[in-house]
């Protein structure tokens, strides 16, 4: 029996040690590094307790890398979810060629992120314009992603092409758990399509409604690959998101001690939202 | 009942929807296989001709051979390794959850998934260099470290949908919990691997940011990370960059169209359990 239970101790701890050398010690030196001064390759540091979280809250660089990855984030959790829904409610009704559509749906979750991103940089810059030329908008004939403005629409669109694809098959799954006598004891009782969705469908597909906006929303937040690959961060600093700050600003700026700090605080604020995210949608996953 | 007939108002709303997936697509295969003399022409007509050549350039300029090797290798071996050692960790959780130690290791792995990988990325760097694994084995290493923390979760979950009684009459037989868990175990656990299987293969296969902040050398460099390398270079010549994007998309473009249902259900299973 004593063997039984070592073997059970052998069988996790290399995890256990892996997981703390290459996961816990790494976190636990970023976050004290950020409470140095340290540039990511001097030989020696100082230590300078809160000033780099007093400065994170004071520079325009990060707030700005905030309101865009939040605005980003939100927008994009909103299209995917609505949009993915929609699809799946659609692939999951009476109609031809089903399998089909349903791979061509779920295509784009097999690409790399990166390199979608640099073929729609391509769509962005030669073939949308001249859609945009020929419907006559001066507005629509400009690169969307060398607009100050706008850029961020551009990558909200990217990011929302790609990311219906994994939700769409999450919801169509969700569907099929669905009995269909509730539907047809609903048809029977008259209830318009529209009753019926808001009445039996969306209450029923609540756990994955839950499991969709959590992970469109993280995703939404982490937003790095599509911005390398479609805008760089720019025009000027338009659509740095905050992982890209932290990498450019931690590599290539010198900051690692202060970036490591931005990434402290980032933390907090992603334990935070998914801690919401998830009580607010239990909670309602419960009321149903 | 009456089997109700084809819905052909959302057959055609799916159908048009689905070209909006589809057009980047036949752009991406359409440019790559022109030249600049028809791309000058029309953007959006089929190539006249089949420029082959365009590969041929694409293949040279990015080594892409070697790139593929390297994305196989740590694709194959991080998903194989992930698969027998996760599952393992897991089973020995699921099967001693009422001790401390199991329990505090779950919830340990799983907090994981909350953390942001930016908290970690700038001091794995110097962890990993440091130890000289700055390289394909430490990436394989690490791919299997952080996997984790999800698939914890996700093996956990449903070892625990598992009777104990066929364990129990191993032991009887005198297996030991080794051969419990290679013999007995691993074995169901086929629908649980291939979702995992399926997730691990395609977040590493297209995974960026690890390659990028992690391989040194150049000759290790992974298929999405040469495209960015050789960016700049492309920037004038469109064809040469697209033939390379789609060189790199389609290997897992053909395993797709091959294995398309079968990746589909895999994930749709993992998602209802």
């Amino acid at each position: 029996m004593a063997k039984r239970r070592i073997a059970f101790y052998l069988m996790t701890v290399p995890a256990l040690v892996l997981f703390f050398a290459f996961h816990t010690y790494p976190a636990l030196q970023g976050i004290f590094y950020s409470f140095t001064n340290w540039d990511g390759y001097s030989a020696s540091y100082d230590f300078v307790g809160f000033k780099n979280f007093v400065n994170i809250f004071k520079d325009a660089n990060v707030i700005n890398s905030y309101v865009f990855t939040f605005k980003y984030a939100i927008v994009t959790t909103i299209l995917i979810n609505v949009l993915s829904l929609l699809i799946a409610l659609g692939l999951n009704s009476k109609i031809k060629f089903k399998n089909f559509f349903r791979g061509v749906y779920f295509l784009p979750n097999i690409l790399s992120v990166l390199i979608v991103g640099f073929i729609f940089n391509y769509l962005f810059a030669n073939v949308f314009t001249v859609w945009g030329a020929k419907l006559g908008s001066e507005f629509l004939s400009q690169n969307i992603l060398g607009n100050q403005n706008w850029a961020w629409i551009g990558i909200v669109i990217v990011a929302v092409w790609q990311g219906i694809a994994f939700n769409t098959i999450l919801y169509l799954a969700g569907l099929q758990t669905i009995p269909r006598d509730l539907y047809e004891a609903s048809s029977l009782d008259g209830a318009s399509r529209f009753r019926e969705f808001w009445s039996i469908t969306f209450p029923l597909l609540a756990s994955f409604f839950t499991i969709n906006m959590v992970l469109a929303m993280k995703g939404g937040l982490m937003v790095f690959d599509q911005i390398v690959a479609l805008t760089g961060g720019g025009p000027g600093r338009a659509t740095q998101s905050i992982a890209l700050l932290i990498y450019t600003g931690g590599f290539q700026g010198g900051e690692f001690a202060y970036q490591s700090a931005n990434a402290v605080i980032y933390f907090i604020v992603i334990v935070v939202i998914s801690a919401i995210q998830l009580k607010f949608l239990q909670k309602r996953e419960m009321d149903l | 009942m009456m089997r109700k007939s084809t819905n052909w108002t959302i057959t055609i709303l799916v159908a048009l929807g689905s070209l909006f997936i589809l057009f980047p697509l036949y752009m991406t295969i359409s440019i790559a296989l022109k030249n600049s003399e028809e791309m000058a022409r029309s953007i959006f007509s089929l190539p006249t001709g089949l420029h082959f050549e365009n590969f041929k350039n694409a293949i040279e300029a990015t080594n892409f051979f070697n790139a593929f090797k390297n994305s196989a290798i740590i694709t194959i071996c991080s998903v194989g390794f992930i698969l027998l050692t996760n599952s393992m960790v897991a089973y020995a959780i699921a099967r001693n959850m009422e001790k401390k130690f199991f329990k505090g290791l779950y919830f340990y792995f799983i907090s994981a998934m909350f953390i942001p990988f930016q908290i970690i990325m700038l001091p794995v760097v110097k962890v990993t260099t440091d130890l000289s694994m700055n390289n394909i084995t430490g990436l394989i290493i690490l791919y299997i470290v952080y996997g984790l923390a999800f698939n914890t979760f996700v093996y956990v979950g449903y070892i625990r949908t598992i009777p104990y009684e066929l364990e129990e009459a191993a032991t009887v037989d005198g297996a030991s919990t080794w051969g419990t868990f290679w013999k007995i175990i691993f074995p169901l656990l086929a629908p649980i691997n291939a979702t995992i299987g399926i997730l691990a293969c395609l977040s590493t296969w297209n995974d960026f940011m690890l390659p990028l902040i992690l391989l040194g050398n150049q000759d290790s460099y992974t298929l999405p990370l040469v495209q960015y390398v050789f960016q700049g270079q492309f920037s004038t010549d469109f064809n040469l960059a697209f033939a390379s994007y789609l060189l790199a998309l389609s290997p897992m473009v053909i395993i797709y169209l091959f294995a398309q249902k079968w990746i589909i259900n895999g994930i749709t299973q993992g998602a209802v359990k």
